[in-house]
């Protein structure tokens, strides 16, 4: 399968490190949706393919969104685009943050770094409906004030009363005035009824590992939580075999996954 | 057409010629480098004959027979993904001008390729091969194309190697199906000649095109005690009761560890395994910079950088790769395309450096398998003096 | 207006705790409040005080040096602010500033080591409370310093 062709509309820096990338396909015809926790491989011409959650709103089908954070030859050069260039597409690939499941129910989004970037199309899609789901909270944590991904929509989504959003970094200069600690240690300050609410978690998998540890202490179910996993990709359709986990493929099995399905496979190191 | 038929050995030119005639590439045996290995053929005589090969862990020799069987000898370090599989594809190439480009896919080939001399361990590698790349939720155009396009001709093992167990993983020594004719060598006496069972219409019309006659009973006889007979000769035999949870309940055993210790990483094994498919792509471009190329190429779990992710490797150490490429094969396999991924072939144990026996690790795994309650850990209470390793 | 009773009762950190115990620490509680950006400890200070937040948020922060002042960890509502006034030598290590305005019962430290030592009871109440919170600080330190969302090199 070959990339499809896209053009860059507009490259926008997040953080020092981090841009947002925003694309729109030469051809529309013909593609298939994406819907929120799926990915894309991108290319840049002559340099390489890296997988990138889409991070756009499922409610606009027209324009593609990729926040990349600057770390090897691909994304460095991801990073250094301009308005008009040309990247190549293949996808959308993977499992979906389980929306249908949320309906009616409380939700709490526990995302950690660049991980709130294939949670925010879960977060917009809530927003576009909110009446279809119960009490929702976002949680945050970033390693600093600089590292906040998405500043400007954090503040809109905090401002709005239906809408629970709380932010903490691992460290700060004195003149933060937000929280400073692990985000776990926000789980207690939201409110959701552990009987109904459905979880979905995004970060480094360390950090994912305390968060579901925390949601258990508050009695949410391994059920009810969902997380979605990252590993070495080359091919993003099953055949290349680098992206295993066990025997979950996480391109197609994946990267969403329900936390009882892989808890066990998370426990053994390296595997 | 009756179900089995005579080919003499005189007449196998004739029968390379047919398939040549009809367009296809002959790919077969030959010795090279001191080596059984796959390559084009141009007549029998490119074929092993009177050769055969000695195998034991970490040893292969060719040694003379004393005859001129064309097939008397067991499996080499190829296997047929060379061909079906290819070690190199090119997957498209792309050309810039300012800041566009277009891709340009490669077109499926329109290849024929007979393949000579398949042993039953390489028919259910194939099919293996086939479930990965046809039967998912994603099909490979190219392989299909490959796959479409070749005949197969099987043979049936005279004999059985010292590292072969094909018969514990139900996958030989007799070819039961998935080729279009299967062979059987025969020599007695001054007679040389293969009994022949054509598995598809395809194989049919090839033998139509050579001389043959119906078998008699006791050429079917005997070519069924050459079956049974090297079913009995496996050099190895491996328990696969329950092997999926036997594995998964094993993955912390320390047999992992004393693998690792032995283990060099060096690949081997996945480049011989008829089964192992996995691949990695390499972006190019030429000095220009405006024609780029994707290639896909073998790659082999036991890399160091297999499972790169974020500066660093999910399995860094040996032990987790080597435990990786086992239980994949032996048990994940089970989940993912819903039959194990060994055939039995040996070939891993053969061409492994230091001789770690794949059978031996799962004996050694199941005899001190961590569910049994007095092989479970002791809780340490820093007393104990002798380690119950 | 509420009787200092009735707050340290409702504070989350004494929940739970048995009313002869409550009585014994109101002898030494009192109202306080920080104006947003008043430091309401300082580092080398003597620590004869701890805080339960009643209403604000304060920073426990440290001066790094070239790197500036830093903030460690935030305290919020409902929570419990210093425990050097239990161990030796009773000075407090970081700096604790008030981010916005902060409302907070403060616990004479000093006079309270005195009751602890002539009622072991009351001691190991306080003790429990406090041993779980350094528990959970501790954890989320280690978390904290863990900087998982930095890519490792």
């Amino acid at each position: 399968m070959a990339p499809s062709p896209f053009v860059v509309q507009r490259l926008r820096r997040e953080t020092h490190d981090t841009f947002t990338l925003e694309l729109r396909p030469v051809n529309p015809a013909g593609r298939s949706p994406f819907v929120a926790g799926q990915f894309n491989m991108l290319y840049v011409f002559g340099v390489g393919e890296v997988p990138m959650s889409i991070t756009g709103d499922p409610g606009d089908q027209e324009t593609m969104v990729h926040t990349t954070r600057s770390v090897g030859a691909v994304t460095s050069a991801v990073c250094r685009l301009k308005r008009g260039d040309m990247v190549g597409i293949r996808g959308p690939f993977g499992s979906s943050w389980p929306m249908e499941e949320a309906a009616g129910k409380d939700v709490i989004i526990v995302a950690g770094g660049v991980g709130l970037a294939p949670l925010r199309p879960v977060v917009y899609q809530i927003l576009s409906d909110r009446m279809k789901y119960g009490q929702v909270s976002l949680i945050y944590g970033s390693r600093a004030p600089a590292d906040i991904l998405y500043q400007k929509e954090l503040e809109q989504w905090r401002s709005r009363l239906d809408f629970r959003t709380e932010v903490a970094v691992d460290r700060a200069p004195a003149a933060w005035r937000g929280s400073v600690g692990v985000v776990t240690a926000l789980i207690p300050k939201v409110s959701f009824d552990p009987q109904r609410v459905v979880a979905m978690v995004c970060g480094p998998e360390v950090m994912m590992r305390f968060v579901v540890r925390e949601l258990e202490a508050r009695g949410v179910g391994r059920k009810q939580v969902y997380v979605s996993m990252e590993r070495n990709m080359k091919c993003a359709v099953g055949f290349c075999g680098h992206c295993q986990l066990g025997p979950q493929f996480i391109c197609k099995q994946g990267p969403v996954f329900r936390y009882d399905r892989i808890a066990p496979l998370l426990r053994i190191r390296e595997l | 057409m009756p179900a089995h038929s005579i080919l003499r050995r005189e007449h196998f030119d004739q029968f390379l010629d047919a398939l040549k005639n009809r367009g296809y590439q002959v790919i077969g045996p030959t010795v090279r480098d001191g080596a059984i290995v796959y390559d084009e053929l141009n007549a029998a005589h490119d074929l092993p004959v009177g050769w055969t090969d000695e195998q034991e862990g970490g040893t292969y020799r060719l040694k003379r027979r004393n005859d001129a069987a064309l097939f008397g000898y067991v499996v080499g370090p190829q296997s047929w993904k060379k061909f079906l599989h290819p070690p190199a594809v090119r997957l498209w190439q792309a050309d810039r001008s300012g800041k566009t480009f277009q891709i340009e896919e490669e077109k499926r080939a329109a290849s024929k390729m007979a393949f000579i001399g398949v042993r039953a361990c390489e028919l259910h590698a194939i099919a293996i091969q086939d479930k990965v790349f046809l039967d998912g939720s994603f099909v490979d155009p190219l392989y299909k194309a490959r796959r479409e396009g070749a005949l197969i001709v099987a043979v049936n093992c005279g004999q059985a190697g010292n590292t072969c167990f094909c018969a514990s993983m139900d996958a030989g020594p007799k070819a039961e199906s998935g080729f279009d004719l299967a062979l059987t060598e025969i020599l007695e006496g001054a007679e040389h000649y293969f009994v022949v069972e054509a598995g598809t219409p395809l194989g049919t019309e090839i033998l139509l095109q050579v001389p043959h006659h119906p078998a008699g009973e006791a050429q079917v006889e005997k070519a069924g005690e050459i079956h049974s007979r090297t079913a009995q000769q496996m050099g190895r035999t491996m328990d696969t009761t329950e092997i999926k949870g036997l594995l998964y309940a094993n993955l912390e055993h320390s047999r992992w560890d004393n693998v690792a210790s032995r283990c060099l990483a060096c690949s081997n094994c996945t480049m011989v395994c008829p089964t192992c498919f996995c691949t990695t792509v390499e972006d190019v471009t030429d000095l220009s910079g405006d024609h780029a190329e994707r290639w896909q190429k073998w790659d082999s779990c036991f890399t160091m950088d297999f499972s790169y992710i974020h500066g660093g490797s999910i399995r860094s150490s040996t032990k987790s790769r080597y435990r990786q490429w086992m239980t994949h094969k032996l048990a994940s396999w089970f989940d993912q395309f819903g039959s194990s991924g060994c055939v039995g072939c040996g070939r891993c144990i053969t061409w492994c450096p230091v001789a770690i026996d794949i059978t031996e690790e799962v004996r050694e795994i199941r005899a001190t398998d961590l569910r049994t309650k007095s092989n479970a850990k002791e809780p340490d209470d820093g007393n104990t003096g002798t380690n119950p390793r | 207006m509420e009787t200092l009773e009735r707050i340290l009762a409702e504070h989350p950190f004494l929940r739970d705790m048995e009313k002869r115990y409550l009585d014994l620490l109101v002898g030494c509680a009192s109202n306080v409040r920080f104006d947003a950006g008043e430091f309401i400890f300082r580092e080398g200070q003597e620590a004869d005080q701890f805080y339960l937040v009643r209403h604000g948020v304060v920073a426990v922060e440290v001066f790094a040096g070239p790197s500036g002042q830093i903030t460690i960890t935030t305290i919020g509502e409902g929570e419990a602010l210093g425990w050097s006034w239990l161990f030796p030598p009773y000075r407090w290590k970081f700096d604790a500033r008030a981010v916005e305005q902060t409302r907070a019962i403060a616990i004479d430290g000093k006079c309270l080591r005195t009751k602890c030592e002539a009622d072991h009871d009351l001691g190991y109440e306080l003790l429990k409370r406090f041993a779980h919170m350094v528990e959970q600080r501790l954890d989320a330190t280690r978390l904290q310093l863990l900087n998982v969302y930095e890519t490792h090199t």
